[in-house]
């Protein structure tokens, strides 16, 4: 019984969401709105889940002095300072998010900058490996090197100045082969996600129950 | 001398990128912008739908991609409320809620737009799928009140609004895949019409969707930002980045010739 069960409850809402997108109409539709409401309170406890592990597995780190402990104590200081903030920011104004409140402050100074620095750094390693992998080796790698300067001259606006037609080459990439080829990479994970979806539903996919 | 340019240390080409990045910011200069269909196509979307008509606005980043899509979202902003049109916000991404508030209170500020009349901030439900299946049927199943906790039908331009049915345009601003969701769950199954904008790395995503008439524009990098910005006539990140994208462009392929050079020559010697 204890995989039966999940496993019914598994296909028993599959279906009624699936037949919910044809006959969006009572009592189906009403089921299955239930069933979606379920999953956002499902999926929000997952966030205090997370937190919670991630709480734990760096306090852990902590006592225990592993390697690199430092950092632990940087973001279990980090996650309480802002949780503090937030619930500061909370009882004393209208909201969290109130412009001007302490947590706003602290989001925009402290959590923007730094997230935005993080993927900065992505411009750097991007220079990087383009120099060191755009190497005309082979005829694919050519095209790909070729496609991949045009773009690049071609979506900004020092390469219109320098050649109006760069834009217009650049635009004819993205919208004919390069969307060629992200369509044909779209219908595989299509067909891959009802493929896999079914066999879950189906009870033939149960790696899920382990 | 040549096989030198094939191991370049990467640490001068972090210096140069650095320079080229961080230098055009500080000289300011700005460079001509030229429209691309796909923004143009997003710009007609809004520029067509008579007023007062409400538009949904996703936002579906985080401070990460601050830097390329909150131009975007500035701009999107500025022109629904010089159009009159009436903005619902809500988030799909918790971490990106407070950018979406300080834009939209502080463009609505500019236009001397009266928030639950003229805009509304929805907030931040977790389920993405579910929540955007959710809209198709009723708004107040998932969402019952604004992110300060103000029941939706005690805002006076809410109360009218129950379903996708009740949105002219639907506008998602994205880092990842929830774009892709939109099309699916609020697009396919809801006929809503969507513009889409996101990160230079996610708009190529998007054409396919564009190309079968799934949505209606595509709003692409800080590159789209800027083309929207100028489109509303109203210059900001967007448009100053640019320049400082178009140096780090025009370096990075420098960069890819003289690597290029090296290989040959190293390829010449060894034969």
């Amino acid at each position: 019984m204890r995989r039966e069960i999940p496993l019914a409850i598994t296909a028993i809402t599959g279906f009624l969401i699936i037949i919910g997108f044809f006959i969006p109409h009572d009592p189906i539709g009403g089921i299955q709105t239930t069933f979606l409401q379920w999953y956002a309170i499902i999926a929000g406890f997952t966030m205090v889940i997370g937190l919670i592990s991630l709480a734990r597995g760096h306090i852990r780190k902590i006592t225990k002095r592993v390697s690199g402990f430092g950092y632990s104590i940087v973001l279990v200081v980090a996650m309480l300072g802002t949780l503090g903030v937030g619930f500061y920011s909370g009882f004393r104004y209208r909201g969290l998010f109130e412009l001007g409140t302490p947590f706003m402050w602290y989001y925009n100074n402290i959590f923007v900058p730094l997230s935005a620095t993080m993927f900065s750094l992505l411009a750097f390693f991007i220079a990087s490996a383009a120099y060191r992998a755009f190497r005309a080796r082979t005829f694919e790698a050519t095209l790909l090197l070729i496609a991949g300067a045009l773009v690049m001259i071609g979506r900004v606006p020092i390469g219109n100045m320098m050649w109006d037609k760069f834009p217009l080459i650049a635009e004819w990439i993205m919208e004919i082969p390069q969307m060629a080829a992200k369509r044909g990479i779209l219908i595989g994970i299509a067909l891959g996600m009802v493929v896999t979806s079914l066999r879950i539903i189906l009870g033939i996919e149960r790696t899920y129950l382990r | 001398m040549l096989k030198k340019l094939a191991n370049i240390d990467r640490k001068y080409i972090y210096i140069i990128i650095a320079l080229c990045i961080i230098i055009p910011f500080l000289t300011g200069k700005v460079l001509p912008i030229r429209v691309s269909t796909p923004v143009q196509r997003a710009y007609d979307s809004m520029e067509n739908l008579p007023e007062c008509s409400r538009v949904l606005f996703s936002i579906d980043y985080d401070p990460a991609s601050q830097p390329e899509l909150q131009p975007m979202l500035l701009a999107l902003l500025r022109h629904a409320f010089n159009r009159n049109l009436q903005v619902i916000m809500m988030c799909q991404w918790p971490l990106g809620f407070p950018l979406g508030q300080d834009a939209l209170f502080g463009v609505a500020k500019e236009y001397n737009k009266k928030y639950g009349v003229d805009y509304v901030n929805i907030g931040y439900r977790p389920g993405v799928s579910a929540v955007m299946l959710g809209i198709g049927r009723e708004i107040r199943d998932f969402f019952a009140s604004d992110y300060a906790g103000t029941p939706l039908d005690s805002l006076e331009m809410m109360q009218t609004v129950h379903n996708y049915g009740d949105i002219a345009l639907l506008i998602g601003l994205e880092a990842g895949a929830t774009g892709d969701f939109w099309v699916r769950l609020a697009g396919a199954q809801f006929g809503q019409k969507i513009v889409l904008g996101g990160t230079a790395v996610c708009a190529p995503d998007m054409y396919p969707y564009l190309q079968a008439g799934q949505i209606e524009g595509i709003i692409g990098g800080l590159k789209g930002a800027a083309e929207y910005e100028k489109l509303v006539e109203h210059p900001g990140g967007g448009i100053v980045g640019m320049t400082a994208q178009s140096v780090g462009h025009i370096a990075i392929i420098i960069f890819i010739i003289l690597g290029n050079i090296g290989y040959f020559a190293i390829r010449r010697k060894g034969k």
